[in-house]
This record gives structure tokens, C-alpha cells and sequence, in this order.
């Protein structure tokens, strides 16, 4: 069995098809490695039932020479996407009960080219956070630990930390996150996995539960470059019923991973040299120079001057889109509603409930850069700010065709190590929001081991739709890391 | 001329600025597929996204944005290329998303003006401020039960267009007549309906009053009022309230009040310390609305001739200009009128028939002129009749009473009745005769007096039941007195 749990997107593909495994094997160990790893708290909802059956189906198309880029396939979806007829919950208490009775486009896709769905990952509440600590349905345990001190519990990152979590920890073959500040990105990089970010509007975001929508884009995490890539196209397309989703073909991504980067111009931005990053951050980023400068590739030393009013004017424009979007969960309609004598009241009792701290904290906060008066200083302000920083790479891409940073400040770190600081916390993001504000798209790849034994990703970022550059970049850094290691808390070790 | 109102302490000035809601004509809502009809059961037409589930975005409508700027453009508007949707904040529990999607800082239709005709036959050109597009919210509904509200999404996102006057008016008179041309202008292109009865169209109020000359007042929004009665009484009442509350020492508050049309009176429903911060911001989910010049021009060549250009059209053709602003200003006397042009009537005729004769009768009788047993092309039929000297004018109304009782087509009541007109001049010769050789005194009198013609003409037509052609008449009665 741990051989199938072992096995890639694009080899497990390759052995359906051929069917020397059956996709209703490959779900069953999955099933079994999701029981195994239930302590790890990376799923909200489990749907072995829906599972099995639509690995059936998958067989049977299988079996008759048919089948879709990702047919037999078992993937955790994140639980930010609404799926008909499971409950879909953000990770939040105000959306209690919550069945949809329609599907996202993103998992709709993803189901007809024949992925299999094991079940709703866990996330940070409405995909606040980056440390997969704020979800009403607990927190999601990192599969890695440390060499020297194997009991102290990691985060997997956040927001999409139990697709991280489940994705590592072998209880699913792929999983589907969403990135609004670094939210894939992130957890990839503090899981050993590859977390790619698509430019905005590459995928639909119809029917996923909306944080800030101007950010917000789907992407997946998996095991390999190549099944990034596999994933990425058929998660990806244009979509009517998206006004922001962009009319332009999806290119075989595959295809693209030729492995050659020979002239390719690497950009280093110098602001990205952050004071107090650790040591072993800035080796691996060196080191990720010298690969890429052996395979071909021209090094370009670059500056992104706004680079320092990134993070502070993601809070604020973050923020301010999820006051709004969030005004929806009223208690009026659907999910939680604790009554009041009065509809204020009403109003305040179910969103005071259904809403944890660090939604409370964003929705206060977004409300107030939105109020008369605050407005021009901090919304305004923050959008110039947006402005800034796409130039920045629009004057970046003159002399370069991706950029080379680290993906996080620091490895995974303990559950109760950053807490109790929203501004520590918030720092994670510090090399993934500019991603965000420009809409770029962004890839996370394991790159090395910090000193006791943990991931550490890099991140390639290119330019708008170029997601192609972004992954055959990321294919070489991968090849020339050979980054073999794996979690202590994974399923099928025996 | 003067349109100031006397209070005790002098004379007053009232500035008057409306803002129209218009819900669009279109089949589907402003972001959603989910159809608009009027009158359907309580949630039938709301879609997933008017009901803001998770994860639901808005999509814009083009037909919406089309008579947004086609609207702009009868209203001699400048028309904004590229306009914004933003989000106003605010919970209540018939607003789904918490918000409603609108525009704020960027309008799709800037600055405009109209002219408004007035009832001593003058003109007054009112300022535009701008038309945003916005969705309608849904309903509540809190008289079925004691202890629960329902809530109705049918209406939530509709579209809407708001049209903003600038504070031009000064009477209520004008007011009404502003939101009249309004909707016969929206009418005429077809972007509204302008049914304000069924909510197609309603209008908020800003009244302040001031001494002539000094700054602007303190005013108050008189919100949703939904007849051109109802405007002009409200601004009567609401300004009336205002005189006599600074008169005896009141400061003005600003402030939502709401006109009942029973009491006659305007009261407070909110004031200025409870109004929302609606914390607009640009709507994320949505691109800016940006077209071309050729858009535009398409939007331009669409449009029909407005009421402006018809009534100078129907005046140059002998109409009078009361009665061409009248009849240009409304689809339906539209209709009619140009029915009747198109048999060939006479213009001045039909004009002054289809006003003082058909809807004359219709008025007296309550009947609208959808249910009215004669449409416009009995009317013409009727017209015709007295064009080609088959009735009189003066048979023709009987005809047309005898027309609205039965529905029966002109044409076969005359026949039935035997009222074609006598114009046989032998036939009237006799008669003309009779009453000549009758009244021997008369004719004497005829001598001193030629007018009194007219009553030789009353006695021949009496004779003739009605039916003699009074032109004939008249020139055989002359022929025979003076020969």
C-alpha cells in the first residue's frame, strides 16, 4: 500500500491508464491513509462514500480507454470551495450547515476531468491566517517535526494548511488551496510540497467562499513540479460567470517543463534581503542562484523599491474587502443564527458567535480603513500603494523573466510559538503578498532543510499568464535540489 | 410669475432638487440572469447570486448599460466611457450581500439638462447632476405576522438607474412637471416603463426654503414618492412645514421623512446622527465599465424622436402647443395621434378631436385608455369618415359615444343609423327652401343683420336630423338670402 501513497500525480496517472493499479485501489489507500492521519486534523469533513464511487466511475472509464488529465485521481479540496451537496464550511462556525447546492467552477472542473474527492481540508477561518490556527474546526498539525524536538507540534502554514497537511502527510495525492497573501505558497513551503499561485484570473473564483476578492486566486499543491503543472491545467480557464477570470487559452503546462533554461534571465530583488531573516534562508537562496546559474540561466541583480509597503498595504486592502464580502454571513439566510430580541441584536449575536478572533480583528479593521474620514489615508493610500508595486515589476521584467526569493522568513514553527502576535504572524507573508498585488503568478518549491530537519521552499515569480517560465524554472530548481525528504508523521510507514 | 409662498414674516423661496429611480426594461436583473416581471409569487425570481450565497459573483448586464447611456444621451448628458461599480455597505435583512452594488465617485452619465414646459405655457431648463446604475434591494414585509418579518428578493437586483437633478426647481409645480418629463423622455426611448404605480418609477425629494436671495437651507429628503400628485402635494406640505417651523423660532434638522398621501403630511423617519457610513469602495468582483465612441454613437442612433423634437414637429404641423407637448409626452397619444396622421386627418383636427373628444369621454367615463372599447385605428376609421364628408364633425361625436358603448367600428353604426351626410344639393336646396318660405320674419331680419345666418343654418341642419353638410348648407342659404 505505502507504494501507492508513494507514487506521483503524473506516475499514478500513467498506471491508470495503463491500469497496472485501478483508481478504486489508489482511493482505498488514500481512505485508509486519511484514517491514519486523523490526528493530524488536515480534514474537515471526510467523503469516503462519495470517494469510492467516483473512483468506480473512474474505473469504469478507465476501462473502456476514456478518462480526463486527472481521471482516478484523489485530492483533498479545500474547504473554501463550495461543493454540491457537502457540507462546505470555511472553516467557520457562522456557515453551520451549509450544503451548497451548486458546485465552484474550479472543483467542477477538476471532477470532470475525473479527480476523485476524499474530502474538505482544513483552513484557516475564511483563510485568515498562516498558520492553519484560526479554524473553528481546530488546528491543523504539520506532518514534519523537529529533529530535536520530535514532540513539539509544527504549523503547516496557512491558509490552506490542511491541504498542505494532507498532501505531505500522504492522505491526499494533490489538494486544491487558495492564495490571497501567500496562502498556498506558504504551507507548501513549510511542507515539503510545491504551492503554485496562478496569475489573477487564470482560475475562476465562482463558487469559492470570497475573502478579499481582488487577491484571491485557486491553485494547487502537490508532490512535483509536473503535477503542479498537470493540476494547474485543469483547474485553470476562463469563466463567464467570473467578471475578473480572463479570456485567454490555458496552455499545455506540461509541456512546458523542457527542462531548459539556457539565456533565461533570473531576477534578484535586493529588497527582498529582509533584516533578521535566518542564516540558512539566505544560503538557501544563494544556493538557488548558483543552481539556476549552472543550468544555463543569466543572474540580474534587480530592485523592487516598494517592496517594504507591500505587507502593510495588503493589511489594509485585505482587510477592507473582507469587511464587505463577509457582511453576507447575517444569519438571515443561512448557516449560524443566534437570536435577539431585537434585528441588531440578531446581528450581533450570530456574527459575535459565528465569527472567531482573527475574523473579528480583520473585519474591524477592514471596516475602519472603509469609514468616512479614514478612507483616503489607508484604503486610498493603499491602492497607490498596489499601483507602486506593480510598476515596480513592470519595470523588472525590462531586464528579467523571473524573479528568485525565498518563499517564507522562516521554516514551520510551533503552535503556540507566534500566537499570541498578529503582526509576527502577519510577517510570513512578507515575500508572498507582492505576488497578490500584482496579480503575478508564484510558485513554491521545496528547496532544502533548515538545521533541524525542516523544508524550506523558494519561490519563482513571472510575469502575468507566463505561469509557463514560472514552472519550467521551478522544474530545474526542483532537478538540481533533489529534494527527497519526507515527514516523520505521514501515512503508510506501517 | 412669482412662485414664492407668503408666510407671516414675508415671502419665501422653496429649492427643490429630485432624485428618480427608474428600473431599467430589461428581462434579467443588473447582475444576475434571474427575470424582473412584475407581480410574480414572493422568491420565484432570485438566483443564487441575489440570494449572495458564498461564493456567488456578479456578472453586468450590457443591456443595462446600454440604456443607462442611451438614457444619458435623451437627457443631453455627457456620457462617462469609463465608470466604476462600487459597493455601498449597510446590513438590513432584505440587502443579501450586506451591500448593494452601485455607483459613487464614477457615474456612467455625468452632467445633463432638460426642459421642462410649464402650465402658463413657459419653459424651465433643469440641470442633470448625474445617472448611476445601481441594483433595487429586496422587500421586507412586516404586517402578515406578529412576531416575524418576510422577506421578498424578488426586486433584489433589479436595475436601477438613479438620475440626479441639480437643486433647479422652485415650485412644485415644477418638481412634478420634472419627474413628468423624465419619464416621458425614459418612456419615449423605452430604457423604463415608467409604470409608477407597480415601483418602476419613484423619486426622493430634497426640499429646503429660504428668503429670496440668502444661502441655501437646511433640507429634507422626502424619500419614495410614486405619483406626480403625490409630488407636487408632498413639496407643498413639506415646504408649508418648513415656513412655519423657522417662522416660529424652529431650526430645520436634516433628515428622512416620509409623505402620506392620506394625512396629507411628511413625517420623520430618520435623522442625519443615524445615517449610515456606507464605507463605499470600488467593487472588486466587477471591471470597470468602459466603452468606445462607437458604442456610443450605436446607443445614439437607437434612440427615437424625443418628445422635445416631436412636439416641434406636431406645433409646425398646426398643433396647438398645448396640446403637442401633451400628446408627445406620452406613448400612448403617441400612438394614436400618429395613427390618425398616417389616414391622412388633418393634424390640428386630430389632435383637438383625440384630446377635448376621445379622452374627453374616456375621462369622464374612468376608463384608461388600455381598456377603452376604441383603439387608434377605429378612431382613425371614424376621422375618416368625416374627412370624406360621409358624417358631419358633429355626427362624428355622437358616433364616437355610440363607438365607445359597443366597440362597433365607425363605419357600421353610421350605416346602421342611416347617418351618412346629405350632400345631394337638391335634397338641401329643399330644405334650405322650406325654412326660408317658413319664416318670412327671420329673413327679414337676415336683411339688417347677416349674422343671423347662423340660425337659418341651426334650423336647416335641425331639419335635416343633423345629416345636411353644413358647408353646403351654409353657401345655398347665402346663395338664396342675398339673391
Amino acid at each position: 500500500m505505502s507504494d501507492l501513497l508513494d507514487l506521483s500525480l503524473a506516475e499514478a496517472s500513467d498506471k491508470l491508464r495503463s491500469r497496472e493499479i485501478s483508481a478504486t485501489e489508489l482511493t482505498e489507500a488514500y481512505i485508509a491513509a486519511m484514517a491514519e492521519t486523523v490526528d493530524l486534523n488536515c480534514y474537515i469533513t471526510e467523503t469516503p462514500e462519495k470517494a469510492r464511487e467516483m473512483a468506480a466511475a473512474s474505473d469504469a472509464r478507465l476501462a473502456k480507454g476514456e478518462g480526463g488529465a486527472m481521471e482516478g485521481i484523489p485530492i483533498g479540496m479545500k474547504d473554501l470551495f463550495c461543493t454540491e451537496g457537502t457540507l462546505t464550511t470555511a472553516a467557520s462556525h457562522i456557515l453551520d450547515g451549509f450544503v451548497p447546492p451548486y458546485e465552484s467552477t474550479v472543483s467542477g472542473n477538476l471532477w470532470d476531468a475525473g479527480a476523485v474527492l476524499l474530502g474538505k481540508t482544513n483552513l484557516d477561518e475564511f483563510a485568515m491566517g498562516s498558520a492553519n490556527i484560526t479554524s473553528y474546526y481546530g488546528a491543523v498539525r504539520n506532518p514534519w517535526t523537529r529533529q530535536s524536538e520530535p514532540d513539539t507540534e509544527l504549523v503547516p502554514g496557512g491558509s490552506s494548511g490542511g491541504s498542505a497537511g494532507a498532501v505531505a502527510a500522504r492522505a491526499a495525492l494533490a489538494a486544491t488551496g487558495t492564495d490571497t497573501g501567500g496562502s498556498i505558497r506558504q504551507p507548501a513551503s513549510l511542507t515539503g510540497l510545491v504551492g503554485m499561485k496562478p496569475t489573477y484570473g487564470r482560475c475562476s473564483r465562482w463558487g469559492i467562499v470570497a475573502f478579499a476578492s481582488s487577491l484571491d486566486q485557486a491553485g494547487p499543491l502537490t508532490r512535483t513540479v509536473r503535477d503542479s503543472a498537470i493540476m494547474l491545467g485543469v483547474m485553470a480557464g476562463h469563466d463567464p460567470k467570473d467578471s475578473t477570470s480572463v479570456d485567454t487559452p490555458v496552455p499545455d503546462y506540461g509541456a512546458a517543463l523542457t527542462g531548459d533554461i539556457r539565456g533565461l534571465k533570473v531576477g534578484i530583488p535586493r529588497e527582498y534581503r529582509i533584516d533578521g531573516m535566518p542564516e540558512e534562508i539566505e544560503a538557501l537562496w544563494a544556493q538557488g542562484v548558483d543552481w539556476l546559474k549552472q543550468a544555463g540561466a543569466e543572474i540580474v541583480d534587480i530592485s523592487l523599491p516598494h517592496t517594504k509597503y507591500a505587507l502593510p498595504a495588503y493589511y489594509i486592502v485585505a482587510p477592507a474587502e473582507a469587511s464587505s464580502n463577509l457582511a453576507r454571513y447575517d444569519g438571515v439566510r443561512y448557516g449560524l443564527r443566534i437570536d435577539g430580541e431585537t434585528l441588531d441584536e440578531m446581528y450581533a449575536n450570530t456574527r459575535g458567535e459565528g465569527f472567531g478572533d482573527e475574523v473579528q480583528r480583520r473585519v474591524m479593521i477592514g471596516t475602519y480603513v472603509l469609514s468616512a474620514g479614514y478612507y483616503d489615508a489607508y484604503y486610498l493610500q493603499a491602492q497607490k500603494v498596489r499601483t507602486r508595486i506593480s510598476e515596480d515589476f513592470r519595470n523588472a521584467w525590462d531586464s528579467c523573466d523571473v524573479l528568485l526569493t525565498p518563499a517564507t522568513p522562516s521554516a514551520a514553527f510551533g503552535v503556540h510559538e507566534k500566537f499570541n502576535d498578529p503582526i509576527q504572524m502577519y510577517l510570513n507573508d512578507v515575500f508572498t503578498v507582492t505576488g497578490n498585488l500584482a496579480g503575478l503568478p508564484g510558485i513554491s518549491v521545496p528547496a532544502g532543510l533548515d538545521k533541524d530537519g525542516l523544508p524550506l521552499g523558494l519561490q519563482i515569480l513571472g510575469r502575468a499568464f507566463d505561469e509557463e517560465t514560472v514552472l519550467k524554472t521551478a522544474a530545474v530548481l526542483e532537478e538540481a535540489s533533489g529534494f527527497s525528504a519526507l515527514p516523520a508523521l505521514r501515512a503508510g510507514r506501517g | 410669475m412669482s412662485k414664492l409662498i407668503k408666510g407671516k414674516t414675508g415671502e419665501w423661496e422653496v429649492v427643490i432638487g429630485v432624485e428618480t429611480h427608474a428600473q431599467v426594461s430589461s428581462v434579467s436583473k443588473l447582475f444576475s440572469g434571474s427575470p424582473t416581471a412584475f407581480g410574480a409569487a414572493p422568491n420565484s425570481q432570485v438566483s443564487l447570486v441575489d440570494a449572495a450565497m458564498p461564493g456567488m459573483l456578479p456578472v453586468v448586464n450590457g443591456e443595462a448599460v446600454r440604456q443607462a447611456v442611451r438614457t444619458g444621451l435623451a437627457l443631453n448628458a455627457e456620457i462617462n466611457k469609463h465608470s466604476v461599480f462600487a459597493r455601498k455597505n449597510y446590513f438590513y435583512p432584505d440587502l443579501p450581500q450586506g451591500y448593494q452594488i452601485s455607483q459613487y465617485e464614477e457615474p456612467i452619465v455625468g452632467e445633463g439638462e432638460i426642459e421642462v414646459e410649464l402650465e402658463d405655457g413657459s419653459t424651465r431648463t433643469i440641470g442633470i447632476e448625474r445617472l448611476h446604475m445601481e441594483q433595487d434591494a429586496g422587500k421586507s414585509v412586516h404586517d402578515r405576522h406578529p412576531g416575524k418579518s418576510y422577506i421578498d428578493l424578488n426586486r433584489a437586483g433589479v436595475p436601477l438607474m438613479e438620475i440626479v437633478s441639480k437643486p433647479d426647481m422652485r415650485s412644485a409645480e415644477e418638481a412634478s412637471a420634472y419627474v413628468g418629463k423624465i419619464r416621458s423622455i425614459l418612456r419615449a426611448i423605452g430604457s423604463c416603463d415608467g409604470n409608477m404605480q407597480e415601483g418602476s418609477m419613484r423619486a426622493d425629494i430634497n426640499i429646503s426654503v429660504r428668503k429670496p436671495g440668502e444661502e441655501l437651507g437646511i433640507r429634507a429628503e422626502v424619500k419614495n414618492v410614486n405619483s406626480l400628485r403625490f409630488i407636487r402635494q408632498a413639496v407643498e406640505v413639506e415646504a408649508k412645514r418648513q415656513i412655519r417651523l423657522l417662522e416660529s423660532g424652529g431650526t430645520m434638522v436634516q433628515e428622512t421623512r416620509l409623505f402620506d398621501p392620506d394625512k396629507g403630511e411628511t413625517r420623520s423617519m430618520r435623522s442625519k446622527e443615524d445615517a449610515h457610513d456606507y464605507r463605499y469602495f470600488p467593487d472588486p468582483d466587477l471591471l470597470p465599465v468602459v466603452f468606445d465612441d462607437a458604442f456610443v454613437a450605436e446607443c445614439k442612433a437607437s434612440l427615437p424622436e424625443l418628445p422635445d423634437t416631436r412636439k416641434a414637429r406636431y406645433v409646425e404641423a398646426g398643433v396647438s402647443a398645448d396640446n403637442a407637448t401633451f400628446i408627445a409626452g406620452e406613448q400612448d397619444h403617441i400612438h394614436f395621434f400618429e395613427t390618425l396622421l398616417a389616414a391622412g386627418i388633418d393634424a390640428k383636427q386630430a389632435a383637438d378631436f383625440y384630446t377635448s373628444e376621445f379622452l374627453g369621454r374616456l375621462n369622464k367615463a374612468d376608463i384608461s385608455i388600455a381598456d377603452a372599447k376604441v383603439n387608434a385605428e377605429a378612431l382613425a376609421g371614424l376621422l375618416a369618415l368625416v374627412k370624406d364628408n360621409t358624417i358631419s364633425g358633429k355626427i362624428a361625436k355622437d358616433v364616437l359615444d355610440d363607438m365607445l358603448e359597443s366597440g362597433e367600428p365607425a363605419k357600421a353604426i353610421v350605416e346602421a343609423k342611416g347617418l351618412v351626410q346629405i350632400t345631394d344639393s337638391s335634397a338641401i336646396e329643399a330644405l334650405v327652401d322650406q325654412v326660408i318660405a317658413d319664416n318670412p320674419n327671420q329673413v327679414e331680419s337676415y336683411k339688417a343683420n347677416p349674422k343671423a345666418i347662423g340660425w337659418f343654418v341651426g334650423q336647416v341642419m335641425k331639419a335635416s336630423q343633423g345629416k345636411a353638410n353644413p358647408g353646403q348648407v351654409n353657401q345655398l342659404l347665402k346663395q338664396k338670402l342675398d339673391g
